[in-house]
């Protein structure tokens, strides 16, 4: 596992694959994708979007350049364990701030 | 660097030596995760309370500059990919220079991001008695919730500057020892890791770019 070489045309082509995705995440910002209404929540297609395509990013960065895909179990699992920590974290904060109000029938904080 | 010198006597052998540092790194990169995260977790609770003077202060940061300097960040991972290849190929020569290049990336980065506080200082968007919501066309109470807006904007970029400015003397100095010919096939762990920490780096950008300058 350890002395697993990337060749370095897999880099190249996760360097291109995350400049295309900077691009289409400003080309997909400067178009208004409303926010529909889904089961009473209003949802900012957006910042969904624009999420979705910085966690993907994110991903190719962590797998390829961090060579957590090549790693051995127990650095796989210190990785995944920091992001269950901050989902945690954001979880817990937004269950309070995004539901105030709820039972007083007013929108969100 | 022979095999019985890279090997520290507590370790069995190398491959377990390099799997401990870098479960080590990442215990550290973990904890930078969350450091980032509580700051990501205030602005979304802010933008949820104030979005609309949060849209209309994001409106003012220049969006191409910030893509620019994403692409150049990002430029500069690959470098820094490349550079952690030659080392466990113990290319010195390409070592020092994917290095370097690294450094200059990142250094233009920071070059723009300058001018972007520049531009900050320039229409009195820094929090602080001086600050004004007149480029933003708002008074009174959205003056102040603009100002917070601005908090955030440069406790997130300005700590995520200072992680790059630390990066420097690290990368100058693997630079140095790579000239010397310390990395090789046998052991090249600190520019691994270095490569880890930068890597993290563009990580938190990726994220702080929707989050500041193209969410509305």
């Amino acid at each position: 596992m350890s002395e697993h070489l990337v060749p370095v045309r897999t880099y190249l082509a996760v360097f291109a694959a995350l400049l295309v995705l900077t691009l289409a995440t400003v080309a997909a910002a400067r178009v208004d994708l409303g926010e529909p209404e889904v089961g009473g929540f209003r949802i900012p297609v957006n910042v969904v979007v624009a999420l979705s395509i910085a966690c993907l990013k994110a991903i190719l960065v962590i797998l390829f350049f961090m060579h957590v895909k090549y790693s051995g179990p127990l650095v796989q699992l210190v990785v995944a364990s920091a992001f269950v920590w901050l989902f945690i974290l954001i979880a817990i904060t937004m269950s309070d701030y995004l539901t105030r109000g709820w039972l007083l029938g007013r929108p969100a904080a | 660097m022979s095999n019985a010198s890279a090997l520290q006597h507590h370790f069995e052998s190398l491959e377990q030596q390099k799997e401990s540092s870098t479960l080590g790194m990442w215990v550290f990169i973990a904890q930078e995760v969350l450091f980032f995260g509580g700051l990501f977790a205030t602005y979304t609770v802010y933008r949820v309370k104030y979005p609309e003077v949060f849209a209309a202060a994001s409106h003012h940061l220049n969006v191409t500059l910030g893509a620019a300097n994403t692409a150049v960040l990002i430029s500069s991972s690959l470098t820094m990919a490349l550079a952690v290849h030659a080392a466990a190929l113990g290319r010195r020569k390409q070592i020092v220079a994917w290095l370097l290049l690294t450094v200059l990336l990142g250094a233009a980065f920071l070059g723009v991001k300058v001018v972007e506080y520049q531009d900050k200082f320039e229409h009195h968007l820094v929090p602080g008695p001086s600050f004004s919501g007149h480029v933003l066309h708002l008074e009174g109470e959205e003056e102040k919730q603009a100002q917070i807006y601005y908090s955030l904007y440069f406790a997130m970029t300005g700590l995520h500057a200072l992680h790059m400015i630390i990066g420097f003397p690290i990368l100058l100095g693997l630079a140095v020892f790579a000239w010397k010919g310390r990395y090789g096939p046998e052991w090249s762990t600190p520019v691994e890791l270095t490569g880890l920490y930068w890597h993290f780096v563009d990580i938190v950008w990726i994220f702080l770019f929707p989050f500041l300058y193209l969410i509305h």
